[in-house]
Formats: structure tokens, C-alpha cells, sequence
């Protein structure tokens, strides 16, 4: 394969509609429909005793008013539990609109459609909803004594429990090893509540054509191949009926993923009924209250190591807040639990984790999917090893490394895929030394006398993960090449500013030797792609990019096979250079691309001048075969998947220097260090955007942002002015360095890039601020007041 | 009975007229119409956007007679009779982008592109103000719009690049 475009920073060919303002996101589109606006649940947990419609019914621009009473079968059943697994014994979700209880503040109660938004937002205001207030239960820990239940079939507020166990090699358990180890801790972590928060909320706009019975559904989704499942069968429509279209999408993160949400089922059943089109836009109240959070863990510690800081033993029990409902099963906690080990042998590892319901919005993956609390728990334990043995940090790290010629290495572990975690490829010991030659490592302890010499605090931080990345089950591709040499790709994941259609492009372009801008690439069409699964886990890249880099090559096989008829020559001394198959070493004879594809498809109508090569007395056709042979197909076309045996494991690791204030406790990260390697980069450009990204997605996490619930489950900071995301004053200037260790498992040898920059902030950040204070830093995020606060605790 | 674009004859209507991206463009409107919802869904100017309807994240920032405002946080009636700069109208006549988009596109400043012509507008400004703003200025300048994808590196840089691209240009027009 010619690497002329793969691997090369190519510009973005999205950028060219999004800086002129031609993007088409959701809100875009529609411009006539009607709107939908929803009532929602002010208390965390209550019993609806009535809902009185009465006063909305004259409002101005009122077209209807639906509460669950009004729900047709299947609309009205509980959303689907997308993710079944043996231990969630207890796996609840929520109806579409309300049935008798809510069960968070934000859920949805009514349904309001009016000629525009404010009017449906009017009439919203006037329904009057009394509630029964019940108790709610806020906080893992109060919800596992159970004295309130969130579901009152839940007992203990238990969702899922789940142990799993590595032995060590002499096959003792891993609170046997601690025990016996020369060396234990043990210890307690937090890790608090945030949220993807794209800046572009969810959003469902819906044509319903009764003329033909079918229905098109716009929606700023991570999989519009599964909404499109879902909502055909609520509706109960014929798939072929039923399109999903994801427009362009402002961010997902994570939140995306989840679906049918209540609005995506409300809003299409509303505009078939209606016969009208009905839009419904988040706001970003709604979006704080009414979408999904992440991260909330409480996580209990125990490790025994030896002199070396070689970990003999680990075991780990874990509280996860999974708010109120389960649609997405115990993704989170589940690759919380198999990605803790990160780039380590360990002697013997147990985990244990239990689910718990909270009277809080449920809690769905956001980028980095249970790895941030993972990799906060293992790098936390390593750095409290070295302060115990009074070694160096990035030392103990090394001890406890898998080694370049241990792979695969095998965890022993199930991961999120049901699948072994088996590590495919990586080089941990040169990923360290790379980083601390890019941060200084070996010197910071000069740079940090010499600032205390000023009076000034600093402190250095390391953290490093392993990410399981490109989970199946599969993706595919399809690549047509029309009589115009253009190539159209598509595939039916979707985007949300990942750069897709250039880096798929990239791969097409040096897949079958055309220019790039030649290449369209169209994603999360069900229209023209209807197998799919979806953007999630790091996975777009080495699903679907090996999916259409395989397609691409039976487009190739058989542009040389006609082109070596047309040319009279053996296929094998093709190739394809700027679209034109030629003989190797022969510059004169060739055909271009776009007459391939007109002698692929024979026909009997010329629509054009170059389609006459194709009909049928253009004299070209062997008259001893029929006109298509057997097992061929009209068209230089191609479709094809890939489906990973098993995920492929990429990795990296972090470094920050931060100064704390000696008097305001105010942290600043004066610098920022990343080695990464996400296997063979299709545009390194765009895998350091993804970092950047990450990286200041983490800064959020480990500083700046939650989400503060009260005792009575109140959000207290559900806006942009109280719910603190990092602006450019508060990210730091990030160096990156980068190792390509090729993943086996794929023909591209790529693995994926899209969560990596999130995921050891947190820890880092604790890290460099436990080196600057000397004082445990064992909950994040965070906050000046708290370190203030530690500082006291720990004078005492 | 409803009047024009479906408003309810209940609520009173205002003429609004002002001039966008050169245009003169009118709508009747009420008076809680949002200057953004006035842009995006009166006059069909998607391209300005709304992040968090409560004037933080800045990706509805547009030009109202070369300033950077807050379009979400704006009354439509309150801006009558004067000018605004969209999104759609940092491009030059000829459509040619502006120095600010080109070099967006060319410091990959953007992913999903949703914050992005709120910054468009915002830089647009700055560098109007301030042509060779060193780096503290570009932070500060930019400081009052959110971007959740790029994490504002490729974004400091791309306004740098903006202002090297305009100088560029206005030697190679003077």
C-alpha cells in the first residue's frame, strides 16, 4: 500500500462548510416544523398524583399535550435496556414520559407541541403537575444501607454486583497475596460526577410522509443505525421505512451513544400522528438534567507489594453511582474494573464492584467510559507505593511494566466486549523513557528546590494507561466508483467532529490510488449505510477505516480486472496511479478510472457519451460470456466489514508540572506532557487535535468540574455559569510525543485515538499536587477550597 | 387567526429591520424574539449558534456594528436599525474566506465545529482591535468562548496564523 496520503497531516476536508457557517447541524434543519417541549420532574423522586392540562389548552399556538396516559402500546413501554449482562440482576429504565413516579429531577413528564418553541414552552408552563414528594436517595454510600429505595423492587438500591478474579501464577488469590506481602496498603478513593457536555445538545427533528409510510428521523446521535432499529420497532414500522439520519453533530463525548432517548421515540410517534413535521432541540438545562453524567465512583483499596514495588497483590471494591436508570447496563463499571491494571503485571488482582441507584441522572459513558476512575485508582496505588518505599515514582512504574516481548499479553480478564483483554501490541518501557526525557523528569527535583528558593511550590505528576480500543462487533464500508472517476464512500457510524470524512478519505484515496479530492466520504446515513453500530470506545478509526480500506480493495481487484480486458494485459502488472490504471512502468496505456466503471456496469441505454463504451453493440463485450459473469456484479463497487477478533490496546503516559499558591491554594499547570501511541496514525494532525481535546477534558475533570447534587437531589449547578468547563485560560500548553507500535490484529495496524487524552488526567494532576504539597491527594476533582482545606486537615 | 410566520395575533408584533452581512433584512417579530433565534430561524442564518442560551459559551457571539455580542442574550427588537456580522459574512465578497477562517482550517482549530463561528466572530474582532496580539492577548482574547474538542491549542495558534495571513494580505493589496 503506497503511503502517499495515509499518515500524512491532511487539512480537514470538513472545515471548509463549518468556518463559513454552512454546517448543517440539528437546529438547522426543519425550519417549518413544528416544536416539542417537554415538562419535566423539579423533584429528585416523587409520585404523580395529577397532571391538570387544563390552563395550557387555550395557549397561543397549542398542538397538542401528550402524557403517558396517551401512549400507544410499544411507545409506551419501558426504553430498551441496550446493554443485558448476567450481573445486573436489577437492570431498570425509564418510560417515555413518566408513569406514576419520577425518579430524577429533569425527567420527563409532558409533552407539549406547538408552532414554535416559545409558544411551546408557554403552554408547558401552564400544565400543572402535583406530586407526592417521596424520599430521595442521593450519594452511593447512603443508597447501599437502603433504608429509601430508588425502584421499590431494588433491594439495597442494587443494580449489579460483580467480582472478577486474576490469580497469581502460584494460584493464590489476590487478598491471600496482600496478605502474605511484605509491604500492604490500603486506602480509599473518590472520584466525582461530570458530564460529556458537547456544546451542541441532543436534538430529533422527524418528516413523517404519509403518502408512502415512511419516515425520515434527523438526530444528533452517536448511531443512527440503531435509533433507526429502535424507532422502527416502537413505531412499529417496516425497517425499509423508517431512515436515521445524523446530520453534523456539535460533540458527543460519550452522551450520544445512548438511545432511544424518551425523545427520540416522542418526537417521530408525535409527527406521524400529527402529519406534521415536529423538531424537538435541547436546551442546556434540560441537557444537565435530562441527559446523562459519568465518573461518580467511591473506590475501597488494598495492595500488598515486595521492596522493588513490584505489586504482589490488588483488590479493589467499588461503588458505582449509576443514577437512576440502566439503560447502557454496566458498561462504565465494567471497564472501570478490566482497564484498572493498565500497562502492569500484577500478581494477583480481585475486583468488585456493585452498581447502585441514586434519585440522579442516570450515568452513561463520557470519553475516557470508567478509564479516568480506573487509571486514578492504579496510579494512585503506584504513587503511594513509592512514597512508602521511598522510591521514585516513575521507578516503581517501571518494575511493575509488561515488557515489548510479552505480547500478547493476556489479563486473564473479560472485557466490556465479553471478550478476553488480551494487550495485541505496545512498548511501555520506551513510552517512559520518552516521556520523562519530555518533561525533565530525572532533573525536576533541581527546578523544584530552585523555585522553593523563590518561595514558589511546584510538583510533578506521571500517570499511565492502557485503553482498550476499536471493540466490535464490526463496522463496514462502501465504496462506489461512478463514470465520473469520482469516489463515494460511506459507512454507517457517525460523526461528531473526529475528522471522518478526511481521514476515510485518506485511507479510499491510498486504498485505490486517486487524488484525494476525488474522495466524498458520507457517515451515519442509514440511508446509504444501514449495518452499523456506532461511534463510542475509540473505535471509528479501526472499524470502520480497516471496513473501508477492505472495500477499497475489492474495488481495486476488480478495476484491474476489467482494466486488464480493456488494456489486453495481465492484471498483475496494474497499478493505479492518479486514478488511472496503468501497466507498471508503462506511462502510455492506460484507463482512467471513471472508464472502468462505465465498462463495469453493462448496459443498454447510453445516457452519455462515455456511458456508449457499455452498451451492447459497442463491440467490446466477449460474446461467448454472459454480459455480467457469474458471481460478478454490475458497478465498480465494493462493500465490506471488519469484525475484530478482539480489541486492540493502545496506551500512553502523561506528566504535568503544577504550582500551587502557598497562600490562595490555587492550582495552575504550568506544564503538560503526552507520549502517545494509538498504533499507525492515518493524520497525525488529527490524532493530536483528539489529544488536545482529551487533555483538556481532563483538566475539567481534575479541577474544575461537578456536578453538585443537594441532599433533597437538586442540581445545583445545572448551567455554563456554575458548572465550570475549562476555558483557553485554564488549559495548559500540551507537548506531545508519539510511538507507533503497529496493532496485529488489523491490515491497518491502527488503533484508536479518539478517548486517550482524558483518561490519566486526574490522576497526573494528583499526583503533581500530592509532589508539591506532600500532603495525600485521594479525591477528585480538586478545588482550591479543598486543597485550603486539606492543608488544615493535614497540619493537625 | 395568527399573523405572519404563525405568531399569534395575541402577541404584539414588532417590525424589525436591520442590516445583516450587508443586507438590509427585515421580520416581524415580538419583543422576546432573541437576536439569535431572530438570525437562525427569521432570517435563516444557521450559522450562529446556540451553546447554553444564557451568554457563557460564546458560540452565538456575532458582530453588532463590530463588536462581539452575545446574540443569545440580545432582544431582536433592541439591535433595530443597526448592523450585525454573521458568521456568513466574514467571507470577502467574492466568497473568499477570511484570513480568521483560513487559518482555522489551516491550524486544525476546529473538530465539531459548533463553538467555531462564535470564535470566527470574536477573532474577527480582536484582530481588528489588536493586529499583532502576542500570546497572553490571544488567551485573554479568546477567553469568553467555550470549545469542548480542540482544547484551545490549534485556537491560539490558528489566531496568530489569522494575523500573519492579514498582514500577508494587506501587503499584497496595498
Amino acid at each position: 500500500m503506497s503511503t502517499r496520503l495515509f499518515g500524512e497531516p491532511v487539512a480537514r476536508r470538513e472545515d471548509g462548510r463549518l468556518v463559513t457557517g454552512q454546517g448543517r447541524y440539528l437546529d438547522d434543519l426543519g425550519h417549518d416544523a413544528l416544536a416539542a417541549a417537554f415538562v419535566r420532574s423539579p423533584h429528585a423522586h416523587a409520585r404523580i398524583r395529577d397532571i391538570d392540562v387544563s390552563a395550557a389548552l387555550d395557549a397561543d399556538g397549542l398542538v397538542a399535550i401528550y402524557t403517558y396516559e396517551d401512549l400507544p402500546e410499544r411507545v409506551r413501554d419501558p426504553l430498551p435496556l441496550l446493554i443485558p449482562h448476567p450481573a445486573l440482576t436489577h437492570g431498570r429504565t425509564a418510560y417515555p414520559l413518566a408513569r406514576d413516579v419520577v425518579r430524577h429531577v429533569g425527567e420527563p413528564v409532558v409533552m407539549v407541541v406547538a408552532r414554535d418553541r416559545y409558544l411551546a414552552e408557554d403552554a408547558a408552563a401552564l400544565i400543572e403537575v402535583d406530586y407526592e414528594q417521596l424520599k430521595p436517595v442521593v450519594g452511593v454510600e447512603e443508597a447501599v444501607q437502603g433504608a429509601h429505595l430508588v425502584h421499590q423492587d431494588v433491594p439495597g438500591n442494587v443494580g449489579a454486583h460483580l467480582v472478577q478474579e486474576v490469580p497469581s501464577p502460584g494460584g493464590a488469590g489476590a487478598e491471600q497475596e496482600v496478605d502474605a506481602a511484605p509491604h500492604r496498603l490500603s486506602f480509599r478513593l473518590d472520584i466525582e460526577r461530570s458530564a460529556s457536555m458537547p456544546l451542541e445538545g441532543r436534538g430529533v427533528y422527524a418528516r413523517w410522509d404519509a403518502d408512502d409510510g415512511s419516515l425520515r428521523v434527523y438526530s444528533s446521535t452517536q448511531t443512527s443505525t440503531s435509533v433507526r432499529m429502535a424507532v422502527a420497532a416502537k413505531l412499529g414500522l417496516p425497517l425499509p421505512k423508517v431512515e436515521v439520519i445524523a446530520p453534523d453533530v456539535g460533540g458527543g463525548f460519550g452522551v450520544k451513544i445512548v438511545h432511544p432517548w424518551p425523545e427520540e421515540v416522542l418526537v417521530p410517534w408525535a409527527a406521524m400522528l400529527l402529519g406534521r413535521e415536529v423538531k424537538w432541540t435541547e436546551d442546556r438545562r434540560e441537557h444537565f438534567v435530562a441527559s446523562a453524567h459519568e465518573r461518580a465512583q467511591v473506590q475501597q483499596v488494598r495492595v500488598g507489594f515486595d521492596d522493588e514495588g513490584r505489586v504482589l497483590g490488588l483488590s479493589v471494591t467499588i461503588l458505582h453511582d449509576h443514577g437512576a436508570y440502566t439503560p447502557y447496563g454496566i458498561i462504565v463499571p465494567i471497564i472501570t474494573a478490566t482497564q484498572l491494571l493498565g500497562p502492569y503485571k500484577i500478581g494477583a488482582y480481585r475486583v468488585e464492584f456493585s452498581s447502585i441507584y441514586t434519585n440522579t441522572v442516570q450515568v452513561t459513558p463520557y470519553r475516557g467510559a470508567g478509564r479516568p476512575q480506573a487509571v486514578f485508582c492504579m496510579e494512585r496505588t503506584m504513587d503511594k507505593i513509592a512514597a512508602y518505599l521511598g522510591r521514585d515514582r516513575a521507578q516503581v512504574r517501571a518494575a511493575n511494566f509488561i515488557q515489548p516481548d510479552e505480547f500478547p499479553y493476556d489479563q486473564g480478564l473479560l472485557f466490556q466486549d465479553g471478550r478476553p483483554l488480551i494487550y495485541d501490541s505496545g512498548d511501555y518501557p520506551e513510552s517512559l523513557r520518552l516521556l520523562k526525557e519530555l518533561v525533565g523528569w530525572d532533573d525536576f527535583h533541581e527546578v523544584k528546590a530552585e523555585a522553593a528558593r523563590h518561595g514558589r511550590r511546584l510538583g510533578i505528576g506521571i500517570g499511565c494507561y492502557v485503553e482498550g480500543t476499536g471493540v466490535g462487533p464490526y463496522e463496514g464500508g462502501h465504496v462506489q466508483v461512478t463514470s465520473d472517476g469520482r469516489v463515494h464512500v460511506s459507512t454507517g457510524l457517525t460523526s461528531q467532529g473526529q475528522g471522518h470524512e478526511t481521514v476515510f478519505a485518506q485511507i479510499a484515496a491510498t486504498e485505490l490510488g486517486v487524488p484525494l479530492d476525488r474522495v466524498s466520504v458520507v457517515t451515519g446515513d442509514t440511508r446509504r449505510f444501514g449495518y452499523a453500530v456506532g461511534t463510542f470506545a475509540s473505535r471509528a478509526a479501526v472499524l470502520s477505516g480497516n471496513a473501508i480500506a477492505l472495500a477499497c480493495r475489492k474495488v481495486r481487484e476488480k478495476a484491474l480486472r476489467v482494466a486488464a480486458e480493456a488494456l489486453e494485459a495481465d492484471p498483475r502488472d496494474l497499478e493505479i496511479e492518479d486514478g488511472v490504471v496503468r501497466v507498471a512502468g508503462n506511462p502510455g496505456a492506460g484507463v482512467p478510472l471513471a472508464t472502468v466503471a462505465v465498462l463495469s456496469n453493462p448496459l443498454r441505454y447510453a445516457f452519455d457519451e462515455e456511458a456508449v463504451r457499455a452498451t451492447q453493440f459497442a463491440g467490446t463485450a466477449d460474446l461467448s460470456r454472459p454480459p455480467v459473469d457469474d458471481g460478478d456484479e454490475p458497478g465498480l463497487e465494493g462493500r465490506d466489514y471488519y469484525s475484530p477478533v478482539r480489541s486492540t490496546f493502545a496506551s500512553g503516559m502523561h506528566a504535568a508540572v503544577v504550582e500551587t499558591d502557598p497562600d490562595t491554594a490555587e492550582i495552575r499547570i504550568l506544564r503538560y506532557a503526552v507520549v502517545h501511541d494509538c498504533g499507525r496514525m492515518i493524520n497525525p494532525m488529527i490524532v493530536e487535535g483528539q489529544i488536545h481535546g482529551g487533555v483538556a477534558q481532563g483538566v475539567g475533570g481534575a479541577l474544575y468540574e461537578r456536578m453538585v447534587y443537594d441532599g433533597h437531589g437538586q442540581l445545583l449547578n445545572a448551567s455554563f455559569m456554575d458548572f465550570l468547563m475549562p476555558y483557553a485560560t485554564e488549559v495548559p500548553y500540551i507537548q506531545t510525543a508519539h510511538l507507533e507500535t503497529p496493532s496485529p490484529l488489523n491490515p491497518l495496524g491502527i488503533k484508536g485515538a479518539g478517548e486517550a487524552g482524558v483518561i490519566p488526567v486526574s490522576a497526573v494532576i494528583a499526583s503533581a499536587v500530592e509532589d508539591a504539597e506532600g500532603i495525600p491527594v485521594d479525591r477528585m476533582p480538586i478545588s482550591p477550597s479543598e486543597l485550603h482545606e486539606l492543608r488544615r486537615t493535614s497540619r493537625r | 387567526m395568527s399573523g405572519k410566520r404563525g405568531w399569534p395575533v395575541g402577541e404584539a408584533l414588532h417590525e424589525v429591520s436591520l442590516t445583516v452581512n450587508g443586507v438590509v433584512r427585515q421580520a416581524r417579530v415580538p419583543a422576546r424574539r432573541l437576536l439569535s433565534d431572530f438570525l437562525r430561524h427569521d432570517l435563516g442564518l444557521t450559522g450562529t449558534h446556540v451553546g447554553c442560551e444564557h451568554g457563557v459559551c460564546g458560540c452565538c457571539t456575532v458582530l453588532l456594528d463590530g463588536a462581539p455580542v452575545r446574540s443569545c442574550l440580545t432582544f431582536a427588537v433592541t439591535v433595530a436599525g443597526q448592523e450585525i456580522t454573521t458568521v456568513e459574512g466574514l467571507a470577502g465578497p467574492d466568497g473568499e474566506p477570511s484570513p480568521v477562517q483560513r487559518a482555522f482550517a489551516e491550524c486544525h482549530a476546529l473538530q465539531c465545529g459548533f463553538c467555531t463561528p462564535g470564535f470566527l466572530c470574536t477573532v474577527t474582532a480582536l484582530l481588528r482591535d489588536n493586529p499583532e496580539p502576542d500570546e497572553l492577548h490571544i488567551v485573554e482574547g479568546i477567553s469568553g468562548n467555550l470549545c469542548r474538542c480542540t482544547g484551545y491549542q490549534n485556537i491560539v495558534k490558528a489566531v496568530g496564523r489569522a494575523a500573519e495571513l492579514a498582514r500577508e494580505g494587506g501587503e499584497g493589496t496595498a
